[in-house]
């Protein structure tokens, strides 16, 4: 065994497939190489991650990703992404295979501490619903008890889920399955009377559905879901800059600043304006977090402030049609907030 | 006891009637299929069963398929969302049509399938010659298909060289991962299941017991396990903030398996051969590596080639398993197609997997053909 | 002779360079071997613990007693979500073990019927065993899986359909949906132990009678009629105390509830797949090597028998089988082994078996070191088990030369 793992690496290296050297950290090592590896959804979630027929990703968590580049290379084609199921998803990321896990992930206190990752941004709040077939005359999950439900493993889905029913007296049988489109299929051939995932993927996956009419998501949420990127811990300067690229995003909205006017809000006279785009003259903020001055600009320059990228990809803008919500910025009532630029 | 019986017949019998001959064609029928009131029932049932199945299997294979459509709509029923009329079934091929391209080269860049096109090219002008044992300098045949070749192969399809795009792994997929995995599989586990064997059959305790344990614990564990091990683990076992390609470590799992059951498969062979062998070799004072190379290894390889062809057919079917570590070979991409919203319909999944299904048995009733040929042939070479 | 004696005149052997000193060869061989696999595993766990400390995870098996927090569709012991991580992968170990139980008795039979079906002189039987074994043979197994359960049983009618079917048949009890196969449970009542022992009972007897039986047919050559008496200690025994007891065993019908049919016994779509996809492809096998053994034992014993006035069924039970059994046994052991190696092939249609439930642990603990040496060992302990039995039963069929 183990001489067959010495000359897998003596193989790797010398064919050139990856087995760089071990790195001080994320973004000395990004910088070397030149581009962002994003670990993404594999399974084509529709508003979030998802290939189209010609392999260009797109999606909120691809925006993120995206951001990162541009902050970081002013480039936002620097980009390489790595399609993960749920159970990849965390082996990667520890591992070192991608620099973010920009996955529709939730922060959870076990994954922040126990798995070893850092979240702090949250690009959605999300929150677990349940999608039912109209003809089944459900109105509510409390009505649910008894019914099989298609669910996908080692999600923190499953295990809210199991709490959920357990709290209200309420039995099911659980239907599981390795691949979120294994899950589709078989709630779809009837396998199953519910599906179960984060509201935002019931909506995505409703589309994907023969007739997405004949489907419902029930009202209740039965879970708190901030999904938001991972980074590995102890890696402070990777992790702001992650961090920071979500709230720069959160930040433009906040300042009014879209794709087509940031050029004009360079010349503001808003000194937090001014500042957040790297125009004041003694600005360090950019070099402090280890990116370009501009970084800011660069950002929304690629991807949009976050209302941009929310519309485009989940919102108004796209086949989902989901309202802001919960994702409204705080000052429209929703939680949105990027702490201040200073 | 015997006084009591008489075994002596004291007439003759009547004479029977003179069988039927054999070669009408009722009398064929008689012989094969009615001589017996037991197989008399066993052939009317298997008839009455193939009666009820083929015609229902034709029918819905070919007869009532759909062959051309652009999407789901035209496999689907009117109460379904489509054209055809209710209580319609049938193979749904438009699809196969359709994702045909992906099925073989998965996301592979379209305007790049030239080069998955010319390996294949390589592949067979240099595999046929290979096969075919009245073909001459097998030795030049044998280093370009097993060294020159992959190397080759790697480069183009991989691209990054000369002016080539960079084709990143993620992007594979299709037959054409499959066939990958299990040639890799092939080229790699036949040396490597010789060095285990002979190291199993070794004299020093300290070789003999690490190449048994791995063995074992190799052949003791399902295919799956050493493929979440090769995907997981590997990347905690090397230098931190390492960056092992996904598909090189299906391949590092796959190959390590399929070494295994190479090493048992070989260690057959050298068991069987004669003793007198090894000691005439030991006799001309050859060494071990002259002993085993010109020796024992020749013969004991081509004793056991059906095992070796055995072991092939295996491994290409094991190559399906990377779908569980999300890998799209060609059975992971088919049964990725099912959730495609394009052509979902009740059909597709059984469609879909009936052409998988299809190209898997070509590849390996073929492989089973050619050893059962190359098995009649060394036959041929033992009798004088 | 002369030429050794001739030798030996010359005195000691000629000296040989300390370099082809075949015990100082092997030593350092085997010495480089220890170095190099002890600083292959040191590098590893090095690796190991860097890699766990950077990603702040702790390793150990300490985890299993934490609460699982999920469900598992398909448990023959109690399990909940409140149960414990070791709980699961006891409920998965169950699963895997009967599913491969299931499918090596399944297959045994059917391979066993194709096996001989393909040695038929009926040509129509040959020729359908002959398209079974090579179509099942060259498909990977894990395509079969699919097939059964996204081909076929994911287009039984649904369980709308099926409770629609309840109404028009109030007095149906057996129920075959895209959710599995429901039928009545029995429930056992009070007083169904002492059948249970009436049963085992005359199993014993049965077995008593049989060697007695046999014995005194070696001595008299009279055979006792073991067929009859044997089915009547089996059968009519702990039927009669059945009966007597008050026949305590009721049945529990599925009924349609809301969603489901409640109650009754189902058996789900997962476990069939996966049992049938596992029993047909592995008899393909088993068909082979039936086939192999029964042509390898030489046609004069067949010829030899009939001979002695054994009908054809007879010869082929009592003197080509056995001696076949001798050819058939060690691949047959492997192929059991493979049936269980397949079984883990459940992961993919989300039947529970050790390798599912261990999936989900790892990826709800993260513990992949751990739980992967777990199904590594659970996986090499059960493949030793079952060679040691299979090895055992060969040396009790093996011939005894004299």
């Amino acid at each position: 065994m183990a001489k067959k793992i010495m000359a897998a690496l003596v193989g790797a290296a010398v064919l050139g497939l990856g087995a760089n050297a071990a790195q001080a950290d994320t973004l000395t090592d990004v910088k070397a190489k030149g581009f962002v590896q994003c670990g993404v959804n594999g399974s084509n979630l529709a508003g979030f991650g998802a290939q189209d027929s010609a392999g260009n990703w797109s999606g909120l968590d691809i925006d993120l990703c995206k951001a990162v580049a541009a902050a970081v290379f002013g480039d936002a084609t620097k980009v390489k992404y790595t399609p993960l199921s749920a159970k990849d998803r965390f082996p990667a990321l520890q591992s070192g295979e991608i620099d973010i896990l920009a996955r529709n992930t939730t922060w959870s206190i076990s994954r922040d501490s126990q798995l070893g990752f850092d979240f702090r941004a949250v690009n959605y709040y999300d929150g677990q619903g349940f999608m039912v077939k109209k003809e089944l005359g459900v109105k509510s999950a409390l009505e649910l008890s008894g019914a099989s439900v298609c669910v996908q493993s080692g999600t923190t889905t499953e295990l809210n889920l199991a709490d959920f029913f357990r709290s209200n007296n309420m039995d099911f049988k659980p239907v599981v399955f390795e691949a979120q489109d294994e899950a589709d299929a078989a709630y779809n051939a009837g396998r199953c009377d519910v599906y179960t995932t984060d509201a935002s993927g019931l909506y995505s996956i409703r589309l994907k559905m023969a007739n997405p009419d004949d489907h419902m998501v029930l009202p209740e949420i039965i879970s708190k879901e901030p999904l938001g990127p991972a980074v590995r811990q102890n890696d402070s300067k990777w992790f702001d800059i992650v961090t920071w690229s979500h709230y720069a995003m959160v930040a433009a909205e906040e300042f009014g600043i879209t794709q087509a006017n940031v050029e004009e809000m360079k010349k503001s006279a808003n000194p937090d304006i001014k500042r957040f785009l790297g125009e004041e003259a003694d600005s360090t903020i950019g070099a402090d977090l280890g990116v370009p001055k501009d970084w800011a600009v660069q950002i929304i320059k690629a991807v949009g402030n976050y209302g941009e990228s929310f519309e485009r990809n989940v919102g108004e803008g796209s086949p989902l049609k989901i309202a802001r919500g919960l994702n409204g910025l705080w000052t429209k009532g929703g939680l949105q907030y990027a702490p201040p630029v200073r | 006891m015997a006084e009591s019986i008489t075994y002596v017949r004291s007439q003759f019998l009547e004479p029977e009637k003179a069988p039927m001959s054999d070669s009408s064609a009722i009398g064929w029928v008689r012989k094969n299929l009615f001589a017996s009131w037991k197989d008399s029932i066993l052939s009317l049932v298997a008839l009455a069963a193939i009666l009820y199945f083929i015609p229902g299997l034709l029918n819905w294979l070919f007869v009532s398929a759909v062959w051309t459509g652009a999407d789901r709509t035209a496999c689907l029923t009117v109460d379904q969302g489509g054209q055809l009329p209710a209580g319609w079934n049938g193979a749904c091929w438009a699809y196969v049509g359709d994702r045909f391209v992906q099925f073989m080269f998965g996301s592979y860049p379209r305007d790049e399938l030239w080069r998955p096109l010319l390996v294949v090219v390589m592949f067979v002008g240099l595999l046929i010659p290979f096969l075919i044992p009245k073909v001459p300098r097998k030795g030049l045949n044998a280093l370009l298909l097993l060294i020159v070749l992959p190397v080759v192969a790697f480069f183009l399809l991989l691209g990054g060289v000369f002016g080539l795009r960079h084709v990143e792994t993620s992007l594979w997929g299709g037959l054409m991962v499959t066939l990958i995995i299990s040639f890799v599989g092939i080229v790699v586990s036949l040396p490597a299941g010789i060095l285990l064997a002979l190291g199993r059959r070794s004299t020093m305790p300290v070789l003999k017991t690490a190449c048994v344990v791995f063995i074992e614990l190799i052949r003791g564990v399902p295919l799956i396990t050493v493929l979440f091990m090769a995907s997981v683990l590997l990347p905690l076992f090397l230098e931190p903030g390492n960056n092992i390609d996904k598909f090189l470590r299906a391949l590092i799992g796959v190959s390590i398996f399929a070494s295994a059951y190479m090493a048992e498969v070989i260690r057959g062979g050298l068991q069987a051969i004669p003793k007198g062998q090894y000691e005439a070799a030991d006799a001309l004072g050859l060494n071990y590596f002259h002993k085993m190379t010109f020796v024992v290894l020749p013969q004991a390889i081509k004793l056991v080639i059906p095992g070796i062809v055995n072991t092939f057919i295996g491994m290409f079917k094991d190559t399906s398993l990377v779908t569980i570590i999300s890998m799209y070979d060609l059975l992971g991409i088919v049964k990725a197609s099912f959730g495609d919203s394009a052509w979902i319909t009740p059909v597709t999944p059984l469609t879909g997997l009936i052409f998988a299904g299809f190209v898997f048995w070509i590849f390996c009733f073929g492989m089973s053909r050619y050893s059962a040929f190359v098995e009649r042939r060394l036959d041929k070479g033992h009798k004088r | 002779m002369a030429l050794a004696d001739a030798r030996t005149g010359s005195g000691e052997p000629p000296k040989v360079s300390l370099l082809y000193n075949p015990a100082l060869r092997s030593t350092v061989y085997q010495v480089v071997t220890i170095i190099v696999i002890v600083s292959a595993v040191w590098y590893a766990w090095n690796n190991v613990v860097q890699n766990l400390a950077r990603a702040n995870m702790s390793a150990g098996f300490g985890f299993l007693n934490s609460r699982a927090g999920f469900d598992v569709a398909q448990s023959l012991i109690a399990y909940s979500s409140d149960s414990t991580y070791f709980r699961a992968l006891q409920v998965g170990l169950i699963n895997t073990l009967v599913v491969a139980a299931a499918g090596i008795v399944t297959a045994t039979i059917v391979g066993l019927l194709v096996g001989i079906g393909r040695l038929s002189h009926n040509w129509l039987i040959a020729r359908l065993c002959t398209i079974y074994v090579e179509i099942f043979r060259n498909i990977p197994p894990l395509l079969v899986i699919f097939f059964w359960y996204l081909g076929v049983l994911a287009l039984l009618p649904s369980i709308r359909t099926i409770f629609q079917h309840v109404k028009d048949n109030p007095d149906a009890i057996f129920f075959i949906s895209n959710r599995g196969i429901y039928m009545p449970a029995p429930v056992f009542g009070e007083g169904f132990g002492v059948v249970l022992a009436a049963f085992l009972i005359g199993v014993v007897a049965a077995i008593a009678f049989t060697v007695w039986a046999n014995a005194r047919q070696r001595a008299t050559g009279i055979r006792p009629p073991v067929l009859w008496i044997n089915l009547g200690l089996i059968v009519l025994f702990p039927l009669l105390v059945f009966v007597v007891m008050g026949s305590p065993l009721s049945l529990d019908y599925a009924v349609p509830g809301s969603f489901n049919m409640n109650g009754g016994m189902v058996i789900g779509p997962e476990f069939l797949a996966l049992y049938l996809a596992l029993s047909l492809y592995t008899a393909s096998f088993i068909a082979e090597i039936v086939r192999a053994g029964i042509r390898g034992v030489s046609k004069g014993q067949s010829e030899a028998s009939y001979a002695l006035g054994l009908r054809p069924g007879q010869a082929t039970r009592l003197v080509v089988l056995p001696q076949a059994l001798r050819i058939i046994i060690p691949p047959l052991t492997s192929q059991y082994l493979n049936l269980i190696k397949n079984s883990s092939l459940a992961v993919a249609v989300g039947y529970a078996d050790l390798v599912a439930v261990g999936g989900t642990i790892l990826n709800q603990s993260g513990k992949s070191i751990e739980i992967i040496s777990i199904w590594m060992l659970i996986y090499v302990s059960i493949s030793l088990i079952t060679s040691l039995f299979m090895n055992w039963f060969n040396a009790k069929m093996a011939l005894v030369e004299r």
